[in-house]
């Protein structure tokens, strides 16, 4: 079989009778995991999250959270390139998740790492460009997730919605300078993140371009046949 | 299931220093850990070597040593903390890495290099090095400058004892120490993350001061090779970064010398890096930290940092009218 069969054969896929449901477990998974573990490790005595559990925590609910935020912004491309247009609908599935883990992440370190002091809470964000930088990320998903229901985007209009919700790119932004902020010196992780969220904005802005560019053609033409 | 009693185990599985298993541990981390291993492919996150520690239970030696500054409810961490969480970026940037990557490191034969203003320089063998001096076990307190914090057991010999034999003349002010630069022996040195070799230093009074050893082991073994084998610093009062591990080269010098955290980031990292909880860190607090190694609910909670991790007594003079916010 050829390349040009097997990409035909991709295009072809259909959604999979199991993917709704399969996505929601699958995504429930690295939650109940942590949960699991903490309290594997808290109440029981293992020790499957290593010599600093709260820590391990934290960065396992936060990298899921830019792991679901990849996941958002990859299913245009998925669509663009493999014609899943069935994946659309999912997108929202995806974005709720990357919300649920970002909370998670929030009350790991808020409850594990600075045990609900409002003073430390609040010095930390005052005096933390990264942690600043990290809660601006996860307010500006707080709008993305109200309006997550039918009924919003009925009532935004889609194209307010479409809008509204470009908001992920820069959460997206947010989400691994924050963490890039938070290592001493080992960013190999934080750069692979980065290294996703680069490939899916560059293919973003090229398709964007030549829309534009398309369009600028088309109403060139068009003016050109008026004025003719 | 087969159960052997202790009699049936051949002598070379009885446990000489105190090594133990705790049964009911054992099994309880066997059961939780069966579960955790399927969905452990899936968590990625989750260290395989936590996970593999869980499933074999925790075979920790018994501390030794006279303690130092420790608090009631200081307890020495477990062994298996002490040596697999480890920040030694010359094998891996990640705490998990060292104990892996460094398993291969051959840290003898060893030689030490005494030089800079001494009257009595010299290229020494690790054995003829440590030889005149007594080694010693003692256990400090550990405060590292990411918040958490150990009580290790240290085998070793105090610094002060050294730098009397290399005799440093009238100018010499400070000491500089110098890790092994070896890329082949130590992969983290092929990647560009900090200046290679890492560098340490400390004023000469500190240097000199009873509680600034230089380690050789902990747990009354030799040190394992993600702990700085064969030879590193231990000052207890400052942070964990001012502990260089696997020294080969020990220099006395008039001025300050530069430290690799401080050529890094040298609004973040001084010179002296004393611990202190009320000088932050620019991007978290100090005030706090959490021990390593504890069990159940006592694993999420923080405790008051120490000033100078505890040891004000016995180094609070030496900065006497100094401005620890501007020298941090």
């Amino acid at each position: 079989m050829n390349w040009r069969d097997l990409y035909a054969r991709v295009r072809a896929l259909r959604e999979p009778a199991w993917f709704p449901v399969g996505l929601i477990v699958a995504s429930c998974i690295p939650a109940l995991v942590a949960i699991g573990a903490l309290l594997s490790d808290v109440v029981g005595s293992t020790n499957v999250l290593g010599s600093n559990p709260v820590k391990a925590t934290e960065h396992f609910l936060g990298e899921w959270t830019l792991r679901f935020l990849i996941a958002t912004v990859a299913v245009t491309p998925l669509r663009q390139v493999l014609g899943w247009n069935w994946l659309a609908k999912h997108r929202r599935t995806m974005g709720l998740f990357a919300f649920g883990y970002v909370m998670l992440h929030w009350v790991a370190y808020a409850l594990l790492d600075v045990q609900f002091d409002w003073n430390d809470l609040v010095k930390d964000l005052v005096k933390r460009p990264y942690i600043m930088i990290g809660m601006a990320g996860l307010v500006l998903m707080i709008p993305l997730t109200v309006t997550s229901t039918k009924a919003m985007i009925r009532r935004l209009g889609g194209k307010n919605w479409s809008r509204l919700h470009t908001l992920v790119y820069p959460i997206g932004i947010l989400g691994v300078v924050h963490y890039w902020m938070s290592v001493k010196k080992d960013i190999e992780e934080p750069a692979m993140f980065a290294a996703f969220f680069v490939v899916l904005y560059a293919f973003r802005i090229w398709k964007w371009q030549v829309k534009r560019t398309a369009n600028r053609a088309a109403n060139r033409a068009a003016n050109h046949t008026a004025a003719a | 299931m087969l159960i052997r009693r202790a009699t049936d185990l051949p002598s070379s599985e009885l446990t000489p220093e105190g090594v133990y298993v705790n049964r009911r541990t054992f099994l309880a981390a066997a059961g939780a850990a069966a579960g955790a291993v399927g969905l452990g492919a899936i968590a990625g996150g989750l260290s395989p070597r936590a996970l593999h520690a869980a499933v074999l239970g925790r075979q920790d030696p018994q501390a030794v040593g006279k303690p130092y500054g420790l608090q009631s409810d200081d307890k020495p961490t477990p062994w298996s903390d002490v040596t697999s969480y480890n920040n030694f970026y010359e094998f891996g940037t990640g705490k998990d890495e060292p104990i892996e990557m460094a398993k291969n490191f051959k840290p003898k034969p060893w030689t030490v290099k005494v030089d800079g203003l001494v009257g009595k320089p010299g290229d020494y063998q690790l054995e003829d090095f440590l030889k005149p001096s007594a080694i010693e076990d003692r256990i400090y307190r550990h405060r590292c400058v990411e918040a958490w914090s150990m009580v290790i057991p240290w085998r070793g010999i105090p610094l002060a004892d050294v730098i009397k034999r290399a005799a440093p003349t009238a100018k010499a002010k400070y000491v500089e120490f110098t890790t092994l630069y070896d890329p082949k022996r130590m992969p983290g040195q092929q990647s560009g993350v900090l200046d290679w070799p890492y560098v340490e230093g400390l004023r000469l009074d500190e240097a000199m001061n009873p509680l600034t050893m230089l380690a050789t082991g902990v747990y009354g073994r030799d040190l394992p090779n993600q702990n700085g084998a064969p030879l590193r610093l231990v000052v207890p009062w400052k942070y964990g970064f001012k502990g260089i591990k696997s020294i080969v080269r020990i220099r006395f010098v008039e001025q300050q010398p530069r430290n690799t955290w401080n050529i890094a980031n040298p609004s973040e990292y001084g010179f002296y890096s004393n611990v202190n909880p009320e000088v932050d860190h620019p991007r978290w607090s100090q005030a706090t930290e959490r021990r390593l190694g504890l069990t159940g609910l006592d694993k999420l909670r923080r405790r008051k940092t120490l000033m100078f991790n505890g040891y004000v007594d016995q180094v609070g003079s030496m900065y006497a009218g100094m401005d620890l916010r501007k020298n941090y």
